[in-house]
């Protein structure tokens, strides 16, 4: 969906689909989260174009922005690549596990700003768990995939 | 004046190598044979080669000296893609490297030796061949380097690339460092040159000069002219084929397309 692949068929967002626009447009629109976030630079600041992105809601101190990308803890990058994602304001979210390998303290963190991102927006949330407790405290409609094929879809 | 080498020059010239493949056969290290079929292969190369220069030499045609320049120019690009461990698809890996080679070596070539040098005719080939050998020589080395680097990373790091897709970066911003490390790499060797040219190595052409009677001042100034030359040259060949590259591992949708890369387990 967020056309990193060859595919046929077209994908919409509302008005707009992916080939009116230019593909680093769309991908804006699109906010992937790749289930493995990656890291490019040596500090994480470097890889945020706002620099000042609230970082606390998501129990990450302000100080999170000058951290060593070397240093990071997998749940610390699990949770900044959910940051760095929200701050491009992305029109909708394809989310891939965002809270896997958190405790729970910090899942409930990444729930609540999910939840509070897609109310204030308006936007459209496609979240992929394997967490059948996280599934009906969040879903709206549930698509379960099973050997490739939709297996069952609930409201 | 020169001073001419016979045969007899040249057969006793071997006799280490020889020593080395006899030794090595008795000792059984299992390279002699590598070793003889080699030395023959140079003298052979060497001498078929002697022959068309010099043909084309006494024959002096513009047409022979072109017809020269663009085999010399077509070899090294195939030079170029064999040297690759991943290979882009079909004519692509061909193209990559004879395309930036004879926009730049060969420009750079008639321009020099139409601006600088002015031997009459501009296309002398006692000129024309070896500048061109030099240029190509060196251009096709840092130019495999550099596509063989930004090919690797674009594997190594292909996670890195498609997550700054993701956030919305186009395929020039997403590809912007391992496009730079790869320069980088392919630019390294000439820069290294440079830096030893008569300390630590005495560059062979100027060493054939000297060889050949020339004062060592005046060697020395043909030596900096090709340096100079090859160091341009190199720049802009090198950035030329990677852009070409880069535009090949993305399409218009700027997606990463590996695919485009065929595997190769050799090397």
């Amino acid at each position: 969906m967020a056309d990193l692949d060859p595919h046929h068929g077209e994908v919409c967002l509302g008005e707009i689909c992916a080939h009116d626009v230019s593909a680093p447009h769309w991908r804006k629109m699109l906010g992937l989260l790749p289930s493995e976030s990656a890291w490019w630079y040596d500090t994480v600041a470097e890889h945020f174009t706002d620099r000042h992105f609230n970082l606390q809601p998501l129990h990450l101190p302000v100080q999170a922005m000058q951290w060593d990308i070397a240093r990071l803890s997998t749940g610390e990058k699990q949770r900044l690549a959910v940051a760095r994602l929200l701050s491009v304001h992305p029109k909708a979210l394809l989310l891939d596990e965002p809270s896997a390998n958190l405790d729970h303290h910090n899942v409930a963190a990444v729930e609540q700003v999910i939840r509070d991102y897609r109310q204030s927006f308006h936007c459209p949330v496609l979240w992929v768990s394997h967490d059948g407790e996280q599934i009906r405290r969040l879903a709206d409609r549930v698509v379960r995939i099973q050997n490739g094929q939709f297996a069952e879809q609930s409201a | 004046m020169i001073i001419s080498l016979s045969y007899t020059d040249l057969f006793i010239a071997a006799t280490p190598l020889l020593i080395v493949a006899l030794l090595a056969w008795r000792m059984r290290l299992g390279f002699s044979g590598a070793l003889l079929f080699a030395g023959l292969r140079t003298a052979v190369q060497l001498f078929l080669v002697g022959f068309v220069l010099d043909m084309i030499f006494n024959a002096g045609h513009w047409l022979w000296v072109m017809l020269i320049t663009f085999v010399m120019i077509a070899v090294a690009g195939f030079e170029v893609r064999a040297r690759q461990q991943n290979k882009l698809q079909g004519f692509w890996s061909y193209a990559v490297g004879t395309v930036a080679m004879f926009s730049t070596a060969f420009p750079v070539c008639v321009l020099t030796l139409l601006i600088i040098v002015q031997p009459d005719p501009w296309y002398l080939p006692q000129y024309m061949v070896p500048l061109t050998g030099m240029l190509l020589g060196n251009t096709m080395t840092s130019i495999a380097i550099g596509i063989n680097q930004l090919t690797q990373n674009a594997r190594k790091q292909a996670a890195v690339i498609e997550a700054r897709l993701m956030l919305g970066q186009d395929m020039h911003q997403a590809s912007a460092d391992i496009l730079r490390t790869s320069v980088h790499s392919a630019m390294i060797p000439i820069i290294n040159a440079m830096a030893a040219a008569g300390i630590i190595s005495l560059p062979g052409m100027m060493t054939g000069q000297v060889l050949a009677g020339a004062s060592p001042v005046d060697a020395v100034k043909y030596q900096i002219l090709i340096m100079f030359l090859i160091a341009g040259t190199t720049g802009f060949a090198t950035v030329l084929a990677l852009s070409m590259v880069k535009k090949r591992l993305f399409d218009s949708r700027h997606r990463l397309r590996l695919d485009r890369l065929q595997m190769h387990k050799s090397l």
